[in-house]
């Protein structure tokens, strides 16, 4: 398959719309099986520290931290509306894409307040397996350093 | 001095006042008399000073503060407050400086807090300048008393403030100690916004009887249950405390079955078990030791995920917690990932934290229109004192009892 602009477009209004439909059960599938998901923000990313608000090496974790939220962690239901620019493309080929997508997300709460939760950027490593393009890679690099306490849903 | 609008019922620690929480003066009188009165305030690590010239900005209380390394190889926290009209002095979170200068009107100041240089102090062609009996010495923003220990900044803005292993006492000095053995890195840096006032945290992390309650993470897989063997200290002010635990699966018992508890499960189970697979670290056999020292710093080990946390007041119902998450200098590449992995429990995203943030906006908006009423702190009797079992809220008495003792209420 081509990957390019319009591909990784379309994989990530497809991964916003898993999360913000609460379909929350189908997003580790947009990872491959090893892979690194993280939660940090622009200080972090700046010096160069490896720790994450959320830290995962493989889809199972990812996995497990929708159970968790499903089955095991205390939080109030809300709900989240990413709005993603377009990406930015640093390289792409047949097998793959670096590319950097600026997000927005509103946290919408059962109390009926929406608010803007989060802002900043995916860092990205695309690869194509089994003609499917998958992350490798998403780093959600914030803005702000200062995160709510309930970072529940994945960005 | 302050006005008591709040009325505690009785001299004792088992009633403490919903009013506390919310209350404007209280707020003001706790500035006052505990973050600028004789308490030891957690500035930062020393590793994060490691030159001459570094330098991070931080809080004591709301008090804005500057924390930094001489060439003399000392560390030195004055108020980030300019002399001349009180302009923040250090914009930037952290750095490197020579000297530091306010971007109002120039006036500068070295490493130590001494005010240094006024622009123009004689003037222009002859007009204008400072009075010639200006002098630069007797101006200066608030200067902190340091102590570090084992790498641990703290600053005082009280003279009279006893050493620092005097404030701590032994047996808090021994189990800091035991964490901060040989030299740390910082891994990462993340703050939480908390939707309560500062004090519903420090209970919280003081709290260990809710731990194995409210967190399905840590009963489930056997982090942190009340059965397990382990202890509370709190020390003779009340102010710090220690609750630890050992895992020991031989001695896993069946009194959680028998509550009925939503956070035991045996069918709930991990698909990477490796966000929990630790190392033996410590040679004492305690998986879990949560410290605190008064007011808000918190040194936590929860299996290899090490961190210290600042907890500071931003206003009534608003409090931060700065996380500061380390590893060792000398962690082999396995180490690092086995902390990266288990960070997963704490900060805003935590598996665990996550909750005690939820749980301090249950609490603050539960309280709201019941000034009048107190909460109710009598698990395990009504004493603050050190004891094996941790179905008890005696450190969470203890908080009390250094906080009554320092606002005189
Ligand atoms: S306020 Fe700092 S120089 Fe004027
Ligand atoms: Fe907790």
């Amino acid at each position: 398959m081509a990957v390019d602009l319009l591909a990784i477009a379309a994989f990530n209004a497809a991964y916003a719309h898993a999360i913000d439909s609460e379909a929350l059960e189908q997003w580790p599938g947009f990872f491959t099986a090893r892979c690194h998901y993280r939660i940090t923000h622009v200080e972090n990313e700046r010096e160069g520290l490896p720790a994450g608000i959320v830290y995962a090496d493989s889809r199972a974790m990812l996995e497990d931290r929708i159970a968790a939220l499903r089955e095991a962690n205390i939080y109030e239901r809300h709900r989240y509306r990413h709005l993603l620019g377009l990406p930015l493309v640093d390289s792409a080929s047949a097998d793959g894409a670096v590319a950097r997508t600026p997000f927005m997300v509103a946290r919408i709460m059962h109390t009926g307040q929406a608010e803007l939760f989060a802002t900043g950027a995916y860092r990205d490593r695309f690869v194509v397996e089994q003609g499917r393009l998958l992350l490798a890679e998403r780093v959600a690099v914030c803005d702000s350093t200062v995160t709510d306490t309930l970072m529940a849903l994945p960005l | 001095m302050q006005e008591h609008t709040i009325a505690w019922k009785g001299p004792g620690l088992t009633r403490i006042p919903f009013a506390l929480y919310s209350d404007a003066a209280t707020a003001r009188a706790e500035q006052q008399r505990i973050f600028r009165g004789p308490t030891w305030n957690y500035l930062c690590l020393e590793a994060e000073l490691p030159e001459g010239g570094s330098f991070r900005t931080t809080f004591v209380g709301e008090t804005p503060v500057v924390v930094v390394k001489d060439d003399d190889g000392e560390v030195y926290a004055f108020e980030n407050r300019c002399a001349h009209r009180g302009a923040l002095i250090a914009l930037e979170r952290s750095g490197k400086a020579e000297s530091f200068q306010c971007v109002y009107h120039a006036w500068s100041y070295n490493r130590q807090g001494d005010l240094t240089g006024v622009a123009f102090e004689k003037g222009v062609k002859g007009q204008g300048g400072m009075p010639p009996q200006f002098c630069k010495e007797e101006h200066g923003p608030r200067k902190l008393r340091i102590a570090v220990f084992c790498g641990l900044v703290f600053g005082s803005f009280d003279d009279e403030v006893p050493p620092i292993d005097e404030y701590l006492g032994p047996q808090i000095c021994e189990r800091i100690e035991r964490v901060l053995h040989k030299p740390v890195e910082v891994i990462g840096r993340f703050t939480q916004a908390l939707p309560n006032n500062w004090k519903l945290y420090v209970e919280n992390v003081k709290d260990s009887y809710h731990a194995s309650l409210l967190h399905l993470f840590f009963t489930t897989f056997e982090i942190n249950r009340l059965s397990q063997k382990g202890g509370v200290i709190v020390d003779e002010s009340g102010g710090h405390h220690v609750s630890f635990s050992m895992i020991d699966p031989a001695a896993a018992d069946a009194s959680y079955k028998e509550q009925g508890l939503r956070s035991d499960t045996e069918n709930y189970r991990l698909k990477d078990p490796s966000l929990l697979a630790g190392f033996a670290e410590y040679d004492d056999g305690i998986t879990l030791q949560i410290l605190s020292v008064f007011p808000g710093f918190i040194l936590q080990q929860i299996q290899n995920c090490l961190a210290v946390r600042q907890v500071l007041p931003k206003g009534l119902d608003r409090s931060e917690l700065n996380w500061t998450y380390l590893g060792y200098a000398d962690d082999t590449p396995e180490q690092r990932t086995v902390r990266l992995k288990q960070a997963n429990l704490v900060g805003p995203a935590g598996f665990i934290s996550m909750e005690d943030g939820a749980v301090g906006g249950f609490v603050q908006r539960g309280i709201a229109g019941a000034r009048e009423l107190d909460a109710v702190v009598e698990m395990g009797g009504d004493g603050a004192a050190s004891g094996e079992g941790r179905a008890t809220e005696a450190s969470v008495r203890g908080f009390w009892k250094a906080y009554r003792a320092r606002m005189e209420a």
